[in-house]
Parts: C-alpha cells; sequence; structure tokens
C-alpha cells in the first residue's frame, strides 16, 4: 500500500540515511532541557538546508506529538516518519522512525544511566553543582527561542496575526495559571476547526 | 522514615513496563505530572525528595527529561535492565498511537477542518514552550550568578537562537561555557 501523496518527493542515498543518523546521535548528545530545544537544530537540518520536511510538516509534527499521550520527543519520531513518507513508502517511514529514535535516544540514554550513578555519589562536587548550575540560564534561553521560532516560521503578518496572537495568549495562561494544557490545545483545536485562527 | 520499614517498589521488569505505560498513556501534552502524581503519590515507588533529586539529574543530562527519569528510576531498582524496561514502557505504545495518528493525518489532514485544528494546536504548542522557558526564569532567582547577568545570559541565547540563526552547539559551547565559568567563579568564591 502506497501513502498518500506526499508534499515533497525526495529521494534519500545511504548515506544520506547515515548523515540522518549521526545528526540525530549529535543532536542527542547536545539536548539538554530535551530534545525539544533542539528543534531550532532540526528545523535548520530538515527544512532549510536538505528540505527533507515541508515547514507544516514540521509543525504538524510537533502539534500531534503534543495532542497524542506519551513523552514529547516522540515528534522526532513523526518528524523521521515523514521524511520517509516524502521518500515515497511505508517501510522508508518505518527507516525513518528507527533512525531518529535511535539517534535521539541511545546516546543520552547511555549517558544519563552512567552519570545518574556517579552524579549520585559525587553531587557535593563543586564541579558538579557548576555543570547543573551554569547550564540553567542557557536553557531557558533557549526554550523561550524554540517558541519564537514555532509561533512565528513562514508566517504572513497580515493574514497570520490571529495565530500569533493565539500563541500569545497560550503564554500567557501557560505561564501564569494553572489551567490543564488540554483545555488550552482543545480551544485552539477548535478555534482553528472553525477557521478562526 | 526507617530505611528498615518495607517500602513499595516495582515487583519486577514487567510490573515496571507496565506502569510506565500505564503512565505515559495518561500523558496529554506532557508526561511529568502523570509521573509524581502515579509514583509518588499514588505508588509510593519515590519520597517526594527522591522525586525531586531524581527530576533535577534528569534534567541536567541530555536527552528528553521524562525519557531520562524512567531510565533513572528503572535502573534503581533492576540496574540496566529496569532502566530498558521502563524506558520500554515510556516509549512503546505510546508510539504506535502517534504513528497512527500520523496515518490518519495523512488521510484526513487536507480536510479544511482538521487542518485548521493542527493549524491552531501548533500555535498554542508554540506557546506552550515558551510559556516553559519563561516558568523556568523563577528558577534563575535562586541561581549562583546574579539575576540580571543570568537573565541577559538567557536573552543572549534567544538572540543566537532566534535572530542570528546559529546552530546549537555554538550556542551551547559559547553561552554556556561562558554561564559555566561564570558560575564557577561565583561558587569557588563562596567556598
Amino acid at each position: 500500500m502506497a501513502p498518500p501523496a506526499a508534499p515533497l518527493h525526495i529521494v534519500l542515498s545511504t548515506a544520506e540515511w547515515l548523515d540522518l543518523l549521526f545528526h540525530y546521535l549529535m543532536l542527542s548528545v547536545m539536548s539538554i532541557g530535551g530534545a525539544i530545544a533542539t528543534t531550532a537544530e532540526m528545523h535548520r537540518y530538515l527544512v532549510e538546508q536538505h528540505h527533507w520536511l515541508t515547514q507544516s510538516q514540521f509543525n504538524d509534527s510537533i502539534a500531534i506529538a503534543q495532542a497524542a499521550p506519551g513523552p514529547n520527543v516522540l515528534f522526532v519520531a513523526l518528524m523521521g516518519w515523514n521524511v520517509g513518507i516524502n521518500a515515497g513508502s511505508y517501510g522508508a517511514a518505518l527507516l525513518g522512525v528507527l533512525v531518529t529514535m535511535v539517534g535521539i535516544l541511545v546516546p543520552s540514554a547511555a549517558l544519563t544511566y552512567l552519570a545518574a550513578q556517579w552524579g549520585h555519589r559525587n553531587r557535593e562536587l563543586l564541579a558538579v553543582r557548576v555543570f547543573k548550575q551554569g547550564m540553567a540560564p542557557v536553557v531557558v534561553g533557549l526554550m523561550v527561542s524554540v517558541g519564537i521560532i514555532l509561533g512565528s516560521a513562514n508566517r504572513n503578518p497580515a493574514t497570520d496575526w490571529p495565530l500569533w496572537l493565539l500563541t500569545l495568549a497560550t503564554t500567557l495562561v501557560i505561564w501564569r495559571t494553572r489551567l490543564h494544557l488540554l483545555w488550552v490545545l482543545a480551544a485552539g483545536a477548535l478555534l482553528g476547526w472553525f477557521q478562526l485562527v | 522514615m526507617s530505611p528498615m520499614t518495607a517500602r513499595p517498589r516495582p515487583t519486577s521488569l514487567s510490573d515496571l513496563f507496565l506502569s510506565f505505560t500505564v503512565l505515559a498513556l495518561q500523558g496529554f501534552g506532557g508526561v511529568l505530572a502523570v509521573v509524581q502524581r502515579e509514583l509518588v503519590e499514588r505508588k509510593r515507588w519515590l519520597t517526594q525528595e527522591e522525586f525531586i533529586e531524581e527530576w533535577a539529574v534528569a534534567q541536567i543530562m541530555p536527552g528528553p527529561n521524562v525519557v531520562n527519569l524512567s531510565l533513572i528510576i528503572g535502573g534503581r531498582y533492576f540496574g540496566l535492565p529496569g532502566a530498558l524496561a521502563a524506558l520500554g514502557g515510556m516509549i512503546c505504545l505510546p508510539l504506535l498511537v502517534v504513528l497512527s495518528l500520523a496515518v490518519l493525518h495523512s488521510y484526513y489532514g487536507n480536510h479544511p477542518g482538521v487542518a485548521g485544528a493542527l493549524r491552531g494546536m501548533a500555535a498554542v504548542s508554540a506557546g506552550l514552550i515558551a510559556a516553559t522557558g519563561l516558568k523556568l526564569i523563577v528558577a534563575l532567582k535562586n541561581h549562583p550568578l546574579p539575576l540580571p547577568v543570568s537573565l541577559l545570559i538567557a536573552v543572549l541565547a534567544v538572540l543566537f537562537a532566534v535572530v542570528l540563526h546559529l546552530p546549537l552547539i555554538y550556542t551551547l559551547l559559547v553561552l554556556g561555557g561562558l554561564s559555566c565559568w561564570l558560575t564557577w567563579a561565583k561558587l569557588k568564591g563562596r567556598a
């Protein structure tokens, strides 16, 4: 069975699949603060540099993973899935999931498992505290950056200002209140369904 | 609590796998709150203090925070097999769910309502991530560096990523290095 028409038609060589794997292995090591903190880099690599994903596939991958239950890192699997769909088959899509998920999980999981034991034994050590606290401001800045990039990418201010307003309103509501995220996501889905944003 | 008291703990690898599967499937828009409720308040595998301690490690290490947390908790009881069982529970079934949604989306994604709903949810997701960043600013108040300095570093990180489009590695090496060095000087001065 062939997937429905993909928005892009690409051909990936074995070398390019390996490039994708190595890129995600590298992103995994850099993903302090979660895989979501490397989203700006994934966008630069997948959309801007290689044109393996369209902007809307990129955004949809994150939106679907956010709407579904489970850890948010599954958006990475959807990006791999969509790269494979653009390459033309469900087999390639499964390969894409395998490549991106192995890439994003294996290095960080190995490092975390080893460090959790070591760090627990040495948690009073100066170097442990310096690293843990020193990275905090950068992590905060990167998190806000991802929101800005996702909220403003590829959009036209004249027609898309309602979407910007929705992003801004969500930011304020989630930041300042304890309202459950599901209600805000449902509100966004309803506004979109009725073409209000 | 006396360490001699028998404490609740996962009984087997399959108990770990199933427990993490169940809590991952409840986590719409993020699993952290569910992990805390299930493992600390309901199952009592961890105390509140232990949870915060493990969470700190999960956060400083690279990788998805809740995935790291599952590895740490699983590893605590059954070593490497436990870590893998908890990780598998967190990932396997939710992955099938999300891929099924993606296939459905490929058939119905052109429906204007579905496309609009996803557009709306994407805008909400962007706001959620930005809000998470803003919430973390509170944590900077307890940072060894003075608040204006740590805020300046955070703003520079935004500038690097949003305005200059620099690859992440430069931001982490240059700004992270600078920030760790300043923090080191400060903590060393106190000692």
